[in-house]
């Protein structure tokens, strides 16, 4: 693994009880890249994202991101999340602490930033999102689109070199998805190496670097999207797609 | 026929009073304590171990299925038989008293918050987890406050039963309302004064905690209005 690797995830296989989900997982993100994550439900797309932080635990095989590999460790499953943020399909945003508090709650207890300083950060990157002015509200006040977009900024007010996005549009209205992707391309031409799990297959087409293709817990393809869209080698991506894109 | 002269004094008499503060007293001591202990068998119950969950089982199937006049009295009068231990001047009715509510008490309350932590997603954990905070963290900070939050209306309930269960104390003489009521019957024969001196305590008692938990929930219910 070079120093130009961010995620490398090398023969990944896993099981839920006696199904297996993930068959033989070989795939590297070097810094920089954008990488997009597609295929049909129940194909293990959002498995193996949740893996790249180990939400989810692999049973064989490695994972290693920023040069740390994901074992049982305490220690080293806390490196990894420092380094990496993760967006959800449900923002999993905490109900009962305002937009701000769920922004430094993190910065406090975990990087034990002093409160002045949190907040400073905290407001930094709401106002990246363009929500400063939703600070003291609370996560139920706000559309769905603008909390999708505090769940990004309370992911990077942690600093993360690497950012997750599992699903980020799939819960909101067809109106506020574009709010959302518009911050995760920004994020992009910032250079944030993500990886995302998404159908938006215009979002895909401008940012990705590459586009990988999933179903039946298996990699079919990966491509630059260009060439995955237009001209698939399999199959099966091509059935995906073309119910897709129709 | 009833006296009102008798009734007021009754009301306003030292030894009723005392009594109704220890009953909030060892209410409190008890609800306390069994909050805390209630909370970790709460979370317990979600224990990826069966021997961990079959124990938290086993002990609300015990203490719930236990009435609290039988273990008030077991305590009292069988632990001392049980152990040297419990012969000692340490063992007051007071502490007798705590130890049997509070036995009972955590059986419930563990039920009512395991159901609260459970109600409270997993995309909280993992919310908080994605962020590099630790379980600890994230019990006490997430899961804790919106579990708590779910839990008040029925912790109350708890609550205001277990006030009312502090009477059974009368058994193993502890200087409780009923207790006092009782003593002040068995000299004046005074029943309808004394038995409504001491209602009129446990009606102010459970109104002031009816308006605290309003407070409470008012305060926890901020974000979900």
């Amino acid at each position: 693994m070079n120093t130009q690797t961010a995620i490398q995830v090398a023969g990944v296989n896993k099981w839920y009880g006696a199904f297996q989900v993930l068959k033989g997982i070989d795939l590297t993100v070097n810094k920089g890249e954008r990488i997009v994550i597609c295929g049909p439900s129940g194909s293990g797309k959002s498995t193996l994202i949740r893996c790249m932080n180990r939400l989810e635990v692999h049973q064989e095989g490695s994972i290693t991101v920023s040069g740390i590999e994901l074992t049982n460790q305490l220690k080293r499953i806390d490196r990894v999340r420092s380094d990496v943020g993760m967006v959800f399909q449900h923002f999993n945003l905490f109900p009962h602490l305002t937009v701000l508090e769920n922004c430094t709650v993190a910065q406090r207890w975990v990087r034990k930033l002093p409160k002045k300083q949190a907040i400073e950060i905290a407001m930094k990157y709401l106002e990246r999102v363009h929500i400063p002015e939703k600070a003291d509200k609370y996560p139920g006040q706000l559309s769905g689109g603008q909390q999708q977009r505090v769940a990004i900024a309370r992911a990077l007010c942690m600093n993360p070199s690497i950012m997750l996005f599992d699903e980020p549009t799939s819960a909101l209205d067809p109106e506020m998805v574009k709010e959302v992707l518009d911050t995760m391309i920004s994020l992009a031409a910032d250079g944030m190496t993500m990886v995302c799990v998404t159908h938006e297959m215009n979002f895909a087409r401008e940012v990705a670097s590459e586009v990988v293709f999933m179903d039946g817990g298996q990699i079919i393809e990966r491509n630059s999207p260009d060439i995955l869209f237009s001209a698939p080698t399999h199959e099966r991506t091509k059935r995906f797609l073309g119910k897709l894109l129709h | 026929m009833f006296q009102l002269d008798l009734f007021l004094q009754a009301i306003f008499s030292a030894p009723l009073f005392k009594g109704a503060l220890l009953t909030i007293g060892l209410s409190l001591c008890v609800m306390a304590v069994s909050l805390v202990l209630g909370m970790g068998l709460g979370s317990m119950a979600g224990s990826p171990r069966r021997s961990v969950r079959w124990l938290v089982t086993l002990y609300v199937w015990l203490f719930r299925g236990a009435p609290a006049l039988l273990v008030l009295l077991f305590v009292w009068n069988g632990l001392p038989q049980i152990s040297e231990v419990f012969r000692a001047s340490w063992f007051t009715p007071f502490v007798a008293a705590f130890l049997a509510l509070s036995l009972i008490q955590i059986a419930y309350l563990a039920e009512i918050l395991r159901s609260a932590f459970a109600a409270v997603g997993r995309g909280q954990q993992e919310g908080a987890a994605a962020l590099g905070m630790h379980r600890w963290q994230i019990f006490l900070v997430i899961t804790m406050p919106q579990a708590l939050r779910i839990a008040v209306p029925a912790l109350m309930n708890e609550f205001i039963s277990l006030l009312k269960t502090t009477s059974l104390a009368t058994v193993i003489s502890l200087k409780e309302l009923m207790t006092v009521s009782q003593f002040a019957i068995a000299t004046s024969f005074r029943f309808l004064e004394w038995y409504g001196a001491a209602l009129v305590y446990y009606l102010v008692i459970v109104s002031v905690l009816t308006l605290a938990q309003n407070r409470i929930e008012h305060v926890l219910s901020r974000g979900y209005r």
